[in-house]
């Protein structure tokens, strides 16, 4: 078994997810459909992906300032990630996890993991702890 | 809970400590589904209120009723309410992306907390004021609880110049011309990304309205949030204080070409035959723009809707000299509050083809409103929505 520890962000639940890594950066905005969950943005390589219950991978946001406003709205559809790994902390995106927790909703947690991992990490079935321990 | 979401915010960006703001302008009312309704609505619930001034950004529907959209029902309700709410928390209801223009000025220095792109980009660099780019949420968060964390633009040292952007090279007309400054903001927005520049080579002084169209298509095309012109904007008095002294990480010799190529990306439908519809004012329309369209429109009649976006500030003036009722008379649909690409206003036509002289159209009317867009100056956009048909060459360089 491997062991990756990444930085925790955010706190969250523990989780079982499949892990997704995205291969280009994102914008939530018009990048991702918030009823479904999945990467809505024609020209994204992983376009037609649901992000919904994964460990979603991201190397990089861009984009609008109405990320957060996306995100919020999958985590009340219940069609969020189940963990999110950014190579860099985005404060757009991850206010939408910040009010998504003022709002009573139930959050997924947030973790900082070096986009090294990502390859290694894509498509796997992981177990993350709630200390930002993400096993193989 | 807003002081919360500050401090979390300021947590997570390593920011040591929060400092007081003088004004906001909020992104955060404009309708991407309920949850943004509802997270307005526990402010107003819980007794909020803001602290500093606060002006709104665009809603997703015209509360003066110069246009109508196409929302559902759901959809159109859910959005009033967070328009009502908004105000409610004590947000001023200027409805616009403009608020520069409509008395919201913040002084040269000063640490505000602005949201929009190019609003942001304005505020940081033709007027000098201090502000992150703000995002939904966190806006409004900043507005009540009147604080701001201290990091990125808010300080001195990261507001530095570290890229050289030289136009000295451009055909001088042109650069004189509205139609250059869309066209160098789309250059500067994807080759400087969020790196911070200075724009040096000018031979005069760029008036307000071209600063406002270039920041607003660089701040689309990359994540621009604050730039400096040489000589012009309030922290470049010269290139060497804008770069606080140090050398250039990067110097841009901007060409003809790299211009001539920056000016095709921005339409998406060359070869066109005809226009559906025009749109200009992204960012709203100032009167001065609104004076241009008269004199180029001419009292003619239009054969395409040419839609013109504002705010109410604007409007109110156009309604007060009799303005409004002759460019409605004459095929423009005024659309205040609002935007031809944030809310659906645009007629659903597959195939259609929508021209613009905002470079910030340019870039968001394919994906948000399924028409197909051509670049052209004022000019150009008034002479097409008389002809039907695209004319280009009213204004050559």
């Amino acid at each position: 078994m491997v062991t990756v520890q990444a930085e925790v962000l955010l706190r969250g639940p523990a989780a079982q997810a499949n892990a997704l890594a995205l291969t280009a950066p994102i914008s939530f905005w018009g990048g991702v459909d918030p009823k479904s969950g999945l990467i809505a943005d024609p020209r994204h390589p992983e376009h037609g992906r649901d992000i919904s219950g994964k460990l979603l991978l991201i190397p990089q946001t861009i984009g609008s300032s109405s990320a957060a406003a996306i995100l919020l709205e999958l985590v009340r559809a219940k069609r969020a990630p189940a963990v999110l790994a950014l190579h860099e902390p985005d404060a757009i995106l991850l206010l939408g996890l910040i009010v998504a927790k003022e709002m009573g909703y139930e959050t997924p947690i947030a973790l900082r993991l070096d986009r090294r991992w990502f390859g290694e990490l894509d498509g796997r079935l992981v177990s993350v702890s709630d200390d930002g321990s993400i096993s193989i | 809970m807003a002081m919360r979401i500050v401090a979390e915010t300021a947590r997570l960006m390593g920011a040591p400590r929060l400092i007081p703001i003088e004004s906001a302008h909020i992104d955060g009312a404009l309708y991407h589904g309920d949850s943004g309704t509802l997270f307005a609505e526990k402010l107003v619930a819980g007794g909020a209120k803001t602290a500093v001034r606060a002006t709104l950004n665009v809603g997703a529907i015209d509360l003066t009723g110069c246009s109508r959209n196409r929302l559902p029902a759901h959809e159109h309700g859910m959005a009033k309410r967070m328009m009502t709410a908004y105000q409610q928390l004590g947000c001023e209801a200027t409805w616009t992306c403009a608020p520069y223009q409509a008395g919201h000025r913040p002084r040269l220095g000063s640490q505000v907390a602005w949201g929009e792109s190019n609003a942001v980009a304005f505020c940081n660099s033709v007027l000098g004021a201090r502000t992150n780019r703000y995002g939904d949420f966190l806006d409004i968060a900043c507005a009540i609880a009147g604080r701001a964390p201290d990091y990125g633009l808010h300080r001195t040292e990261n507001r530095r110049a570290t890229v050289v952007f030289d136009v000295s090279q451009v055909d001088a007309a042109f650069l004189f011309s509205d139609l250059a400054w869309p066209v160098l903001g789309n250059l500067y927005g994807r080759l400087i990304g969020n790196a911070i520049g200075v724009i040096t080579g000018l031979s005069f002084r760029p008036w307000e309205d071209i600063l406002k169209a270039f920041g607003a298509t660089a701040a689309s095309a990359g994540s621009v949030g604050l730039f400096h012109v040489a000589g012009a904007t309030p922290e470049a008095p010269d290139a060497a204080t804008a770069l606080q002294n140090i050398p250039p990480a990067d110097h841009i010799i901007v060409t003809n070409q790299m211009v001539r190529d920056a000016q095709s990306r921005l339409s998406t439908a060359d070869r066109a035959d005809r226009v559906d519809a025009v749109a200009i004012g992204s960012p709203h329309l100032s009167l001065e723009e609104f004076d241009t369209l008269r004199r180029l429109l001419n009292n003619r009649t239009l054969s395409v809707p040419l839609y013109a976006c504002t705010g109410r500030h604007v409007l109110k003036v156009l309604e007060r000299d009799g303005h409004r009722q002759s460019l409605e008379s004459s095929g423009v649909v005024i659309v205040a509050d609002t935007c031809v690409v944030v809310t659906p206003i645009l007629p659903e036509k597959p195939g259609a083809i929508l021209m613009t002289n905002s470079g910030k159209f340019a870039h968001y009317a394919p994906s948000n409103t399924g028409y197909s867009v051509l670049f052209g100056s004022m000019a150009e956009c008034v002479e097409s929505a008389v002809a039907g048909h695209p004319v280009f060459g009213v204004q050559t360089w």
